[in-house]
């Protein structure tokens, strides 16, 4: 776990905010699950900011560092017709730069 | 690979070879001088083509992401490491 300082980009959002996967398909090393683009969480725990992996995966800096956090989705809003329990989450560590604030009427 | 299936997962414990741990000490040695990242090595890894993945052992693929991270970050070259390759195969072909 990293303190905020001058090489980390600050946190934009806080643990129960929800949050939007953008949905962007760039080639590269990119760690954020291709299944969970397009969907919409809540914000579980931040856990700090980290060299960005897609930056490292190149042999650079990954500087700024990106604020990662762990989010929570509803297993039955991401897979069509899930057969598990209604109440069923999935948590997924996704950094900041891939998180937008969920639209208001989304509520 | 992702998302395919991929029958049982063997759960024994085996002895490394040899050249496995020298893989893994390469690995070790070059993380900690800063010459290797733990990114670096899970792109090259996922940059296999399938039929590559498959059919590699875990420190195959290694061995080839390491070899992929040096050539990116050029510290050392295709031809470098092609000659090495030539002289250990002709050593290891004499001496069998």
């Amino acid at each position: 776990m990293s303190a905020p300082s001058g090489d980390a980009a600050p946190a934009r959002f806080r643990p129960g905010d929800r949050v939007v996967v953008r949905r962007a398909y760039p080639p590269g090393h990119v760690r954020t699950p291709w299944y969970i683009r397009g969907h919409e969480g809540v914000i579980a725990q931040a856990l700090g900011a980290f060299p960005n992996p897609e930056e490292l995966a190149y042999a650079r800096s990954g500087l700024p560092a990106q604020p990662l956090y762990r989010v929570r989705f509803q297993q039955r809003a991401v897979w069509p017709g899930y057969a598990g329990r209604p109440q069923d989450t999935l948590d997924i560590e996704i950094y900041q730069h891939w998180l937008e604030p969920a639209p208001v009427a989304a509520r | 690979m992702g998302g395919l299936p991929a029958g049982k997962v063997e759960k024994t414990e085996h002895d490394y070879a040899p050249w496995e741990k020298r893989v893994d000490a390469l690995n070790v040695l070059l993380a900690r001088r800063g010459h290797l990242r733990v990114d670096q090595m899970r792109r090259n890894i996922e940059a296999l083509p399938p039929d590559a993945y498959e059919t590699m052992s875990y420190y195959e693929r290694w061995m080839s992401a390491i070899a992929d991270s040096l050539l990116q970050r050029g510290l050392i070259t295709a031809e470098e490491l092609g000659r090495r390759m030539e002289e250990v195969a002709k050593r290891e072909g004499a001496g069998s």
